[in-house]
């Protein structure tokens, strides 16, 4: 039997309450949302928290909605309800993509957008999908909150810039013209891990790339930001031959390890296939975008 | 700690420890060892139940998490000597063989049929796709579920 070590439970029921619980309790402290990253952590003792903190019953952080300029995501919003939103899948379709294909439709009941990016596990596809598309993340403490960026959230394999006494509140996306995005996976099977994937953005005016993110899931110690793509596509007209070029530089620029899922080489062949596709995807989606705007 | 957890309609008190997992709150409840325990990984969907009408997977969730929800199991289905129609379904198209995975199956496609009434094969597998079986190779529980299906909407047209 897989049970879990020892701790202690306390459930929140303000994120005030939720912060000032890890300020008291400390380093040993863990939120607990969706727990279908940090359970089985703990029951192979990868993670041993003293104290668990949970926030499943903390309502205002699950919403996806439109402020100004911006698409606010509660960090407690689930897998499945990111699936099932028209205004994601309408502003940022990257998002269905991913869901489409994250775990299986049980474990999307449960897992959460702030458990996933926290959890920072690089084989961890909305981790990918929030770096494509240049999300900022808000992270709350006693002291107030600051925002992020996913350039900066993911500092190592499951190390966050979520610090002592903080907890990640919600993930911001900003609203520009002439956008689109796609996300891409292969898994041996429903519900593993993928054995790549790539997550690409763009937005598009005048005919041209104005801003551009590509990201990788799986084939490096981290979630993989591919800025030597991102400046090759920056400026130019979109192409067909332009995101074959970008797919290379994909191949060259990531770091997988050889393991059940397949050799180094063909991990790497398998990343600059799906970056190219993402981008295509990508670009296809955002010039009608373009047209309307 | 003491938890109590609401298990199809009726109140289950119990002092554990807050490491217990649902899945063995459950089972250790006289006469509901109908939910099985499985991979203990989240795989393989043999542990589902419904929270609050979804399913889960009672092997990666907290007892503790559940007070003030409600879990259905298994037993639930079959109400006075009638078998649900999913359970019907499982019958009629002979969709298990050693049975292991078929109360997680049948809390899935209970809960599938809930929510879509007419589900296309694609979203039947789609559904079952957290679940393993290792018998059937599924044409028959994709087969069942449908079967349930077109049950329920004669049962509707008559009504």
């Amino acid at each position: 039997m897989q049970t879990p070590a020892s701790f202690e439970y306390e459930r929140a029921t303000s994120v005030e309450g939720a912060i000032a619980s890890l300020q008291r309790l400390g380093f040993g402290a863990r939120i607990i949302a969706g727990g279908h990253s940090l359970l089985p952590m703990m029951k192979l003792r990868l993670a041993n928290p003293e104290h668990l903190i949970d926030i499943n019953d903390l309502k205002e952080l699950s919403y996806i909605r439109e402020e100004g300029d911006e698409i606010a995501i509660g960090a407690l919003t689930r897998h499945v309800d990111l699936l099932k939103s028209d205004l994601l899948a309408e502003r940022f379709p990257l998002f269905r993509d991913a869901e489409n294909v994250i775990a299986d439709p049980v474990v999307r009941n449960r897992g959460t957008i702030g458990g996933s990016l926290c959890q920072a596990d690089a084989a961890e596809d909305l981790s990918a999908v929030c770096s494509a598309v240049k999300a900022h993340v808000v992270i709350r403490g006693t002291g107030g909150e600051r925002v992020v960026g996913m350039e900066d959230f993911h500092i190592g394999p499951y190390t966050t810039a979520v610090g002592e006494g903080e907890m990640l509140t919600e993930i911001r996306l900003s609203l520009r013209p002439g956008g689109g995005s796609a996300h891409e996976k292969v898994e041996r099977r429903a519900g593993d891990w993928a054995i790549a994937a790539a997550s690409a953005a763009v937005w598009i005016e005048d005919g041209r790339i104005a801003d551009v993110g590509v990201a990788l899931s799986a084939v490096g110690p981290t979630t993989i930001h591919l800025s030597r793509a991102e400046e090759l596509l920056r400026g130019k007209a979109p192409s067909e031959e332009l995101f074959a070029q970008a797919g290379e530089i994909a191949a060259a620029d990531c770091s997988p390890s050889a393991d059940g899922r397949g050799p180094i080489d063909y991990k790497r062949h398998l990343a600059g296939v799906l970056t190219t596709r993402a981008l295509l995807r990508a670009a296809a989606r955002a010039l009608p975008q373009e047209a309307r705007s | 700690m003491n938890v109590s957890i609401s298990i199809n309609g009726a109140k289950v008190s119990r002092e554990i420890e807050p490491r217990q997992l649902l899945v063995h709150f459950i089972r250790e409840t006289p006469d509901l060892t109908g939910t099985h325990w499985g991979c203990d990984t989240s795989n393989c969907g043999a542990c589902v139940v419904q929270m609050d009408g979804e399913p889960v997977k009672s092997c990666t969730i907290l007892a503790a998490m559940c007070e003030g929800h409600e879990i259905r199991t298994v037993e639930s289905l079959e109400v006075d000597g009638r078998l649900d129609p999913v359970q019907m379904g499982f019958h009629e198209r002979h969709a298990l063989q050693c049975g292991f995975c078929t109360p997680g199956m049948l809390m899935t496609a209970r809960a599938l049929l809930d929510e879509n009434p007419d589900p296309t094969d694609v979203e039947i597998r789609t559904a079952i796709s957290g679940a393993i079986c290792r018998c059937t190779g599924y044409v028959n529980i994709v087969s069942a579920v449908r079967w349930a299906a077109e049950y329920e909407a004669a049962a509707r047209l008559e009504a």
